[in-house]
């Protein structure tokens, strides 16, 4: 069994969802991945949604340096301050829990804790959580600021990869959306269109 | 547990049942007019399908058909967002409590929950509801696509009229000969049959093939082939018993008055036989057609009868007194032959011969039912007032062509076949009818046939006059306009439980003629040993 790769650390938490800083900059986890972070006793399932790179400080932007430089490598390595000045994070959607070792797809009793850990689940924890599709229905319903068909598609992506049959998994996801999507055949033929 | 279909998604007693089909269940396999079993909470339901569709999630899917050339999209598509929906028709209860289970399948009164799980009907189903070949039971043929047999209760099947209806080249006539025997074999009635084609006793012609065996030399033993035309029956080698005369005095009135339009009387014509049967007693058509005008005359005094009434009846009662069967004194009587073979059990096939004209039929068929009919009412009646079912006549089963010519609106009041047919089995009488414009018979007597089987109808008003009163008439409409034009039929009423498309067993091969004669005692062998 491989190990779960920490990501990040949660710095800002609500109910649906939580805020990371990663350690390293860039070092993200992939759109749509599965990770997770621990409350107590209760593990945090979540969906990355949205990342962004930026200056620790909001009122400083970073500014172009790369004029005389020939290649990016060469901007960083002429200003290793880079590496302190920026941050990395990424956001994540709670899409359920794990508790005395039941997984439920639906959302825990409370947020994630500040300064929890993040870790990338590896394939054996994304194929136990993804043997039911009960998750999907919260991807589907929750506005995001991105657009929710790009999120669903890459987040039921990451997850075939984990699974032997991963068409067989894209066909059952597929028509579990189309239960729940039945109602709107546009964003169905907009997310089935990105799924392979 | 048989193959299953899908779901139950909305179901009213009136409109049907719908189903859901199940994914990996191909919406092209689905056939109208198949069975299908649906298992409520508390009891099995038993249909038809009635209709087969195919249905959307959201109607956009419609207008901006996804790439179904993905296979991918393709897949997840199929059975979500597009599947196979099916109507079904529901037609009989089984089981329940245990009262229920034993009293065998019951008409529909309610409708299965939602999502009750429906499967194609087993052939165990269908042979819990159409039952197996027994002692009173006989296998007419197979359910559409189905091996079971479709068993006819016989001894219900003749407690009341029955009907035959299909266009001209449908069946019908195989299809009565197999019920002919059927009624032979399994019932304990007897079968006069009026056969105006000479299709029935002995050869019958079959639509592009050889001719097929008749009945008499299937089963030489319990009919007999009476004829109205001894030299036509010899020309075709037709093992004759009996050849019928009919005698002057025999005809009544009440013969010409259903000939009416057939001769083209009027009116004042018939009601002119009723005076002159009154003035000149029995042998009044005799005298009209022998003695010359002053005769008739000196008789006919304080008769009022226009001459043009009385010309007219002479031209008609012309017609029928050349007829070759009718002759001035009838050297024996064929009706107490007719009953003496029908009381002993033997079954009485009526040729025709050469005399295929409507009249002739029309008066025959007529006449000698009126005097049978006569006769069993007497027996019946007899055997009410001693109390003694045992002296109660067999039971006869009445079988004629052409039907609507005797049961059309007009005449229906006046021939004997509609009494017959109205007044069903108090007098253990009961009709066979065989017709191919069902429209044409009166509505009433429609009405009181027990068990109608069609074959291929396509004429509307024929449509509407057989399903008439039937409940979930646009469904069975679906399927008589669904059926081949050859060898299926669609059989409804008393003698089934429900309503079932089928196709007759096969008769003409030697094979069949064993298949046949296998319930009759011996007959079978001697017969084989007669003909092959």
């Amino acid at each position: 069994m491989t190990e779960a790769v920490r990501v990040g650390e949660v710095i800002e938490a609500a109910t649906t969802g939580y805020a990371a800083q990663c350690y390293e900059l860039y070092d993200l986890p992939p759109l749509g991945s599965l990770v997770r972070t621990r409350d107590g006793d209760i593990d945090l399932f979540g969906v990355v949604y949205q990342a962004l790179t930026a200056s620790f400080e909001s009122g400083r932007r970073p500014i172009a340096r790369g004029r005389d430089e020939a290649s990016q490598e060469a901007v960083y390595a002429a200003n290793p301050q880079l590496s302190k000045l920026l941050r990395s994070e990424f956001n994540v959607l709670v899409v359920g829990h794990r508790r005395n070792g039941v997984l439920r797809h639906y959302l825990p009793p409370a947020p994630a804790r500040i300064h929890g850990f993040v870790y990338l689940c590896p394939a054996n924890e994304v194929r136990d959580f993804s043997e039911e599709f009960g998750f999907l229905n919260i991807l589907v319903g929750t506005p995001l600021p991105v657009a929710s068909d790009e999120i669903i598609a890459a987040a039921v992506r990451q997850m075939s990869r984990a699974h032997e049959d991963s068409h067989g998994f894209l066909v059952e996801a597929g028509k579990e959306l189309a239960g729940l999507l039945s109602h709107d055949f546009v964003q169905l033929k907009s997310i089935l269109g990105r799924l392979e | 547990m048989s193959e299953r279909l899908g779901i139950v998604t909305a179901a009213s007693l009136e409109q049907g049942i719908e189903v859901r089909l199940d994914v990996p269940v191909s919406v092209e396999d689905m056939v109208v007019g198949r069975y299908v079993t649906i298992t409520g909470q508390k009891r099995r339901f038993f249909g038809m399908i009635t209709d087969v569709s195919l249905g959307v999630t959201d109607p956009r899917l419609a207008i901006t058909p996804p790439d179904v050339a993905d296979p991918f999209i393709a897949e997840v598509l199929t059975g979500t967002s597009t599947f196979g929906r099916l109507q079904i028709a529901p037609m009989l209860t089984i089981g329940g409590d245990d009262a229920e289970l034993l009293s065998g399948p019951q008409p529909v009164k309610t409708i299965p929950g939602h999502f009750a799980p429906v499967s194609l009907a087993s052939e165990a189903d269908m042979e819990l509801v159409f039952g197996k070949e027994d002692a009173t039971r006989f296998n007419v043929g197979n359910p559409l696509d189905m091996e079971t047999k479709l068993c006819l209760n016989l001894e219900e099947f003749v407690k009341r009229s029955n009907g035959i209806f299909g266009k001209s080249g449908t069946g019908k006539t195989f299809l009565t000969r197999i019920l002919l025997i059927g009624m032979l074999q399994k019932s304990r009635a007897v079968n006069l049959i009026f056969d105006m084609h000479n299709e029935y006793g002995w050869a019958g012609t079959s639509e592009g093939g050889p001719a097929v065996k008749g009945l008499k030399q299937l089963f030489p033993a319990s009919v007999a082939v009476f004829t109205l035309d001894a030299e036509s029956s010899r020309r075709r080698k037709v093992a004759t018993d009996f050849e019928v005369k009919i005698g002057y005095d025999e005809i009544a009135p009440e013969d010409i008055a259903i000939l009416r339009s057939t001769l083209n009387l009027t009116d004042l014509a018939v009601e002119a036989a009723y005076q002159l049967r009154k003035a000149l007693g029995k042998g009044w058509l005799r005298q009209v057609l022998e003695l010359d005008e002053e005769g008739l005359e000196e008789h006919l005094k304080g008769a009022t009868i226009h001459e043009s009434s009385f010309q007219s009846l002479k031209r008609g009662l012309g017609i029928i007194g050349r007829l070759g069967f009718v002759t001035p004194h009838a050297p024996e009587d064929a009706v107490k032959r007719i009953l003496d073979c029908l009381a002993a059990g033997t079954n009485v096939v009526l040729e025709f011969g050469r005399y295929q004209e409507i009249s002739a039929y029309l008066l025959v068929a007529n006449l000698l039912s009126r005097r049978i009919y006569g006769r069993y009412q007497q027996q019946t009646e007899a055997a009410v007032a001693a109390g003694d079912d045992n002296l109660k006549p067999r039971p006869l089963v009445i079988t004629i062509e052409e039907a609507h010519k005797f049961l059309n609106p007009e005449v229906a009041g006046k021939t004997i076949f509609g009494t017959i047919a109205r007044e069903m089995r108090k007098y253990n009488v009961s009709l066979l009818v065989i017709d191919q414009r069902p429209s044409g018979i009166d509505e009433e007597v429609m009405s009181q046939m027990g068990t109608k089987i069609t074959c291929l109808l396509d004429n509307e008003r024929d449509v509407d006059s057989v399903l008439a009163g039937v409940s979930n008439k646009t469904g069975l409409k679906a399927v008589l306009a669904r059926l081949a034009p050859k060898q299926q039929a669609l059989i409804f009423g008393h003698a089934v439980p429900m309503p079932v498309a089928f196709q007759p067993r096969e008769y003409g091969s030697a094979e069949s003629y064993r298949d046949f004669t296998a319930g009759a005692s011996g007959a079978g062998e001697r017969v084989e040993e007669l003909w092959d």
